[in-house]
């Protein structure tokens, strides 16, 4: 290999200069360089803004495990739920947290495979993310089962009750599926912070924060006959998080598809899902990421515009696949000629006739999730962080309320309107789920503070110098380029 | 008091990725067995340069994940099948329910895997090991950072204090260093 790349190559290729790649660490920064800057937003001392953010934070935090208190001792009476309406704002908001979960995993799992370098310097802070988003998610199933204290026969937990969990139930899958979700990208996420871990033991000042990274690090030493196993044990990582994480809004969606009601019963939904899912996670990768960027001007030339950019290009894809889905669903519904799925579609959700008590939250949906990221064409417009902010604050929203769409209006007025009862949530409800952005948010923080949030040893191996055949003495452009 | 100290080895430093994989190479080719390089970032064709083969980390990953299909299809169809053998949801109770059971036995096999490949890295690379020669060695604690190591052991049959020490100055490395064990 060293041979070839010596050897002067017949014919010199010239790359016009407006063809060339943009270098993914910008300034041309050393290796050095890289970890200093990283390590410094754990090793320096806590910046006011952090205390500020985490003292509004934690206490909203604090309020939603209170509210879950609340609803687990006197049961889901609190809630808005009724005879009609039997999953409403709990399950929105579980399918809402895990679908942003997805961003992470599509970042360190699918852009690896598929040889995405600049998911380098964001996958550890969207990995992050998605954990404190299944971490939330996983609140509302467990407390919406009624009898919290006996979730565990969700688990084969052979017990002289008799009870079996029911394998053919998606219910049951989905808790297979979400629990996986979470476990593996729990070890692939520690996985990859081993050798950064190994960094802040090496630069760490006190004895403390050695031993506790040193602990964590497991004795890690950056030895090639560790890299070669660690190297196959990150592709397998990402090799199996890649279906999984296809799979678990597919089997989500399956809790809706695999029932009659209209608006539900659908085969669309697994794939639907998941675009929806990668679309609402980078909203929120981006969500976190901007703030956090402006806060640590330090990390500025690892993730550029460019990056940004990048994440811009992934929403406007992903949106545009969901609004594909909207409008087929508004297709078939008119196609397929079944009175009640027409009725869902033209009557409850797009509110013809003057029916469609929830009309309002689909037109909120499609402004969010088709129309505001069409702004992503324009290319000033996905390198401009206000604008970006602002429309992945939209598709936040948005991809909210196509949950609520999705349950809500299927379910208030479905077959018989003897039936029908309108739902509104109660203020339990309102605050549980805004409690879950405090926790959300407040892991997040003490991620920041305690954790390297970009995966340095990651960002190294894409700059030019980590190339073995690179020559320091050819100019940088040229060492992009190769 | 003279102390006794045992020698685990000799350490070299090397100023950049490239010269650290032409000096592993020419280590490689000197036909030392015991000795490894020390990067912040796993260097592209470093296995090679070192004679080392692909990782066959994949094998107890695969024989992982055939247990977890394995166990997922015990868990699902020994109840079905055997213990509770009822019709739910309209479904047969024998093998003819498999396609439900499609999603309990992918989530198994892929956390099966999963928990496979994690071991497997722990056991291959004998982690955790909070104590290592080489962290004797102050300056190895660049090679998290931006430095680039190479360590050889007293245990190699070719090793000798004096003669490895000018190999590894010859090969362009600085700060080279007795480690001591």
């Amino acid at each position: 290999m060293s041979e070839n790349s010596q050897a002067a190559p017949a014919v010199q290729l010239k790359t016009p200069p407006e063809l060339a790649r943009v270098p993914l660490v910008t300034n041309n920064r050393s290796l050095g360089w890289i970890t200093d800057k990283v390590s410094t937003i754990v090793e320096e001392r806590t910046g006011r803004w952090w205390w500020i953010a985490f003292l509004i934070c934690s206490p909203i935090a604090l309020m939603g495990l209170c509210c879950v208190i609340y609803q687990i001792s006197n049961g889901v009476g609190v809630w808005g739920e009724n005879k009609t309406v039997g999953w409403a704002w709990d399950i929105t908001n579980f399918v809402f947290w895990i679908g942003i979960g997805h961003a992470g995993t599509l970042i360190s799992a699918i852009l690896f495979l598929t040889r995405q370098k600049w998911r380098t310097s964001i996958n550890r802070a969207a990995e992050a993310m998605t954990l404190f988003a299944v971490v939330c998610a996983g609140i509302f199933p467990a407390i919406h089962v009624g009898r919290f204290w006996m979730a565990w026969f969700l688990a084969p937990i052979p017990n002289s009750y008799g009870i079996w969990p029911n394998f053919r139930s998606p219910l049951l899958w989905d808790v297979f599926a979400v629990s996986t979700y979470f476990t593996v990208s729990v070890l692939f996420w520690y996985t990859g912070l081993v050798p950064d871990l190994a960094t802040l033991r090496d630069r760490a000042r006190g004895p403390i924060a050695r031993f506790i990274y040193g602990v964590f690090a497991l004795g890690w030493r950056g030895s090639n006959r560790q890299w070669r196993h660690y190297e196959m044990a990150y592709l397998l990582l990402a090799g199996l998080s890649t279906p999984l994480v296809l799979s678990v809004h597919s089997v989500v969606s399956f809790d809706f598809a695999t029932s009659i009601l209209p608006g539900w019963h659908t085969t669309i939904f697994p794939p639907y899902f998941v675009a929806g899912a990668i679309f609402g996670g980078f909203a929120m990768v981006l969500t976190i990421m901007l703030p956090a960027r402006l806060l640590y001007t330090q990390i500025d030339d690892l993730i550029t515009r460019q990056h940004v950019d990048k994440m811009a290009k992934i929403i406007l894809l992903t949106g545009t696949i969901v609004g594909y889905a909207y409008l087929m669903e508004l297709f078939i519904a008119w196609y397929g000629a079944n009175p009640y799925e027409k009725f869902t579609f033209f009557n409850a959700r797009l509110g013809l006739e003057g029916k469609g008590w929830y009309a309002w939250s689909y037109y909120v949906m499609m402004f969010c999730n088709v129309i505001s990221p069409q702004l992503f064409w324009i290319k000033s417009m996905r390198t401009n962080y206000v604008a970006v902010f602002i429309v992945c604050m939209f598709v936040n929203v948005g991809m909210w309320f196509e949950r609520f769409v999705i349950i809500v209006t299927s379910l208030a007025q479905d077959f018989l309107p003897s039936s029908w009862r309108h739902y509104s949530p109660s203020t339990t409800e309102i605050l549980t789920f805004v409690g879950t952005f405090g926790i959300f948010l407040t892991l997040f923080l003490l991620f920041m503070r305690f954790l390297p949030m970009i995966a340095m040893s990651e960002v190294k191996i894409v700059t030019p110098q980590a190339d073995p055949h690179h020559h320091p003495e050819t100019s940088p452009e040229a060492a992009a380029n190769h | 008091m003279a102390e006794y100290k045992k020698v685990y080895g000799i350490g070299a430093e090397f100023n950049s990725a490239a010269d650290l994989l032409h000096a592993a190479e020419k280590v490689r080719d000197e036909k030392f067995t015991k000795w490894d390089v020390h990067t912040p970032f796993p260097i592209h064709g470093m296995d090679a340069a070192m004679g080392l083969g692909k990782s066959w980390l994949s094998t107890p990953v695969l024989i992982g994940g055939a247990i977890g299909t394995l166990t997922a299809a015990l868990l699902t169809f020994v109840p079905s099948w055997f213990i509770y053998p009822m019709i739910v949801h309209g479904k047969p109770f024998n093998w003819a329910t498999l396609p439900a059971f499609f999603p309990i036995f992918f989530e198994l096999t892929v956390l099966f895997s999963a928990f496979s490949t994690v071991f497997a890295l722990l056991i291959m690379n004998q982690l955790p090991k909070w104590y290592h020669p080489v962290f004797n060695w102050d300056r190895i604690k660049k090679a998290t950072d931006d430095g680039f190591f190479i360590v050889i052991e007293c245990r190699d049959p070719k090793f000798s204090e004096t003669k490895t020490r000018e190999f590894l100055e010859g090969l362009g490395g600085t700060n080279v260093t007795l480690i001591q064990d």
